[in-house]
């Protein structure tokens, strides 16, 4: 007797949502589907919509082997790699400290919070290259240093090919952190004041109280940073086109980067291959995620 | 059978009134011609497409052809295209023309006989898919030229150099001093030297019969080894440090005498005319590395995405006449350092390093296809990406290198 009401209950939002739905539903999932089936064929350069072209051009995993026999893709993920656990580990470490300080009662809070947060109104193309004029040896920090008196002073990390994708990762951090600042920030103040008396009561020293406590409660908070943070650096394209072009050589490159050059250059289902594997990749950080909200009904 | 003939009829008036109307047209025009004396050769086009009434709304990407030409696919696929692009001769747009999103220029083509006009044949032929003429040719670029500043070796006590192995004999004079030996910029430049070097070292025959033939035991065989023992030859003069982004800014440092030689296309020879610098006092122009004078028919050519205003396809077709008109074929490729389409025209005004190519063109068995006509863009960047890494990368030795690029000649679609 509960089901048709629970259908019809909430009609007039559920018909509201009907746009974003299909918008959903063919864009995203029609879109993603495409394009994992597109990576199983040899197209070049037009698509394919009918299963009769699908059929005709399937080619089983043979664009997947070419992928992880590319140099270029393998240093791609590797880069990847680097530049999404460190920008990720970082982002959340000095975000938190960030959020912390601003929660104990500073004067000026409002100022220093709108100064942390004010790069992540930048977007990524600006970022970039306010970050390649800083890093250029020649006119940049380095020359301005050396200039200074310190002759010796070297900080030449965008020329460098082993450093490059690290100073991919300093120009994401300067622009990225504010945000997890801000979320911290929000999730420090949700917790009751009740708990901060009760934890100076029993004598917990101030730094105890933030990882045993603080931090297991703001768990929800701490899991969609992670998802929002996570999926933004398996992202990351313009600030690496802004800042090294994928250079010097290929030593920073990513894989967003090999997607857009393969994809209209005559190899288009090399590009959704390696967009598949991205997406895989994004999937897996959505996994604590699910495991946080599906064990929380377990528990209910 | 009356309702046909009457639209027929009425199609008719209504196609009349829009040829009596002549109007005017914008015409977005793509390209990545962005150094000085690019910037001053396509500013002819734009003037002369102008003075028909039309007008020339310019759309300059920033960055090489590897950098525009997905921005260029991507807008003729997604349905917004531009009015007239450029794009390098041979297959880039092969799909695209097999998909009829190109205009069909065989009229014009046959009205104007282009066939006769326009030489070498493989250009226009190149432009030939099933018998329709989908582009226009407007100039040839060759590859094969290495450029150096005079007045920097005679400064290091040398005699500037005839060809590619005196550079490598004198690279350690020129070290001592300071001097860059060899000006190296990243991306399709070193595809660029290492093609030259293939040319070189292999010689015209084995380099076509590995990129367009496919031979595979000829690319894996000693000739090829020697170029890639060469290039390594090459990437030990070269210090990493001293690499440049952009092919222009490599020129630039022979201009102003930091670097001391260069290898790239006679496109360079557009920089060294806006740098008001004379070739044979200030700079030598070396075809075929100085070795074995040849050049390939690279170059650029037009092509014309359908367009559903008819005004604009008349002002497609007006662009298309106008860029291999006479005046303008010598007016455009003076300033860009290329050689015409046409031999009816006067090249007097040309440099020593425009006639040295227009020589070469002249004997056919000194002529030989451009890479973009051999081989694929896909593959074609996929040899790019192993040369760059193969440069960069002093651990890859020259036997891995050639092993990766047999495997992309292998995989090579025909």
């Amino acid at each position: 007797m509960d089901k048709p009401n629970s259908l019809f209950r909430n009609l007039s939002s559920k018909i509201a949502s009907l746009p974003m739905v299909f918008i959903v539903l063919t864009v995203f999932v029609g879109g993603t589907m495409w394009t994992v089936a597109s990576s199983f064929t040899n197209i070049k350069t037009l698509p394919i919509f009918t299963p009769i072209e699908f059929y005709d051009a399937f080619v089983g995993l043979a664009q997947y082997e070419r992928l992880w026999k590319t140099q270029r893709w393998i240093i791609s993920i590797t880069n990847l790699g680097i530049y999404g656990s460190l920008y990720t580990i970082f982002a959340f470490v000095i975000g938190f400290w960030l959020a912390v300080f601003m929660d104990q009662k500073i004067r000026l809070e409002g100022v220093f919070r709108t100064i942390y947060l004010y790069p992540f109104a930048l977007s990524l193309i600006v970022t970039g290259h306010v970050w390649a004029w800083i890093l250029n040896p020649a006119f940049g920090l380095e020359g301005t240093i050396r200039k200074m008196g310190w002759e010796t002073f070297s900080f030449d990390w965008l020329t460098n090919r082993e450093m490059s994708i690290y100073a991919v990762v300093i120009a994401g951090l300067w622009q990225g952190t504010g945000l997890v600042m801000a979320l911290m920030l929000a999730g420090l103040r949700g917790i009751d004041d009740e708990i901060w008396r009760a934890a100076r009561i029993d004598g917990i020293p101030k730094w105890r109280t933030y990882i045993q406590i603080i931090m297991p409660m703001m768990r929800p908070v701490l899991v969609t940073t992670f998802v929002i943070v996570a999926s933004g650096a398996v992202r990351v394209y313009d600030l690496v086109v802004a800042l090294t072009q994928g250079g010097p050589g290929l030593s920073s490159q990513v894989p967003t980067i090999y997607v857009y050059e393969t994809m209209f250059v005559g190899a288009l289902a090399q590009g959704t291959a390696a967009s598949s594997i991205m997406l895989l990749a994004t999937a897996v950080i959505l996994i604590p995620w699910v495991i946080v909200e599906f064990g929380k009904q377990k528990q209910a | 059978m009356k309702y046909k003939s009457l639209a027929v009829a009425l199609a008719a008036a209504v196609s009349m009134a829009f040829i009596g109307s002549a109007k005017a047209a914008d015409v977005e025009v793509t390209h990545w011609w962005t150094s000085g004396g690019e910037a001053a050769a396509v500013a002819e086009f734009a003037k002369a497409f102008n003075a028909t009434g039309n007008k020339w709304v310019d759309g300059a990407i920033a960055g090489s052809g590897d950098v525009a030409r997905p921005i260029i696919i991507s807008r003729i696929l997604g349905g917004n295209p531009m009015g007239a692009t450029q794009l390098n001769p041979g297959k880039d747009a092969d799909d695209l023309v097999k998909a009829g999103l190109m205009e069909d220029l065989t009229e014009l083509a046959k009205k104007e006989d282009w066939a006769h006009i326009l030489r070498p044949k493989s250009q226009l032929e190149g432009c030939t898919v099933d018998g329709k003429v989908v582009c226009v040719p407007v100039n040839l670029h060759s590859g094969q030229w290495m450029w150096t500043n005079r007045k920097v070796f005679k400064d290091a006590g040398l005699e500037p150099p005839k060809n590619w192995n005196e550079l490598i004999a004198d690279a350690p004079a020129l070290q001592a001093k300071g001097i860059i030996p060899l000006s190296v910029s990243e991306g399709w430049p070193i595809s660029t030297l290492t093609e030259d070097l293939t040319v070189a070292v292999a010689g015209v025959p084995t380099y076509v019969k590995v990129y367009k033939d496919r031979d595979l035991a000829l690319a894996a065989g000693p000739e090829m080894a020697k170029v890639f023992q060469a290039i390594d030859a090459a990437r030990k003069i070269v210090d990493p440090k001293s690499m440049v982004p952009q092919w222009n800014e490599a020129v630039g440092l022979v201009i102003s005498g930091k670097a001391a030689a260069n290898v790239m296309g006679d496109w360079a020879g557009g920089e060294f005319q806006v740098a008001k610098m004379k070739a044979g006092e200030d700079y030598d122009c070396l075809p075929g590395l100085g070795l074995e004078p040849v050049l390939n028919t690279g170059g650029d050519v037009f092509y014309f995405p359908k367009n559903k205003d008819p005004a604009v396809t008349k002002a497609q077709f007006e662009m298309a006449s106008m860029m291999v008109s006479k005046e303008v074929q010598v007016a455009f490729n003076l300033k860009k350092g290329s050689l015409p389409m046409r031999d009816d025209v006067d090249l007097n005004a040309a440099n020593d390093c425009m006639k040295k190519g227009l020589a070469i063109l002249g004997d056919p068995t000194k002529v030989f296809p451009n890479n973009s006509q051999m081989l694929d863009r896909d593959s074609l960047n996929q040899i790019r990406d192993v040369m760059n890494e193969f440069f960069a990368n002093k651990d890859i030795t020259p036997e891995q290198a050639q092993a990766q690029f047999v495997e992309i000649i292998k995989n090579a679609p025909k």
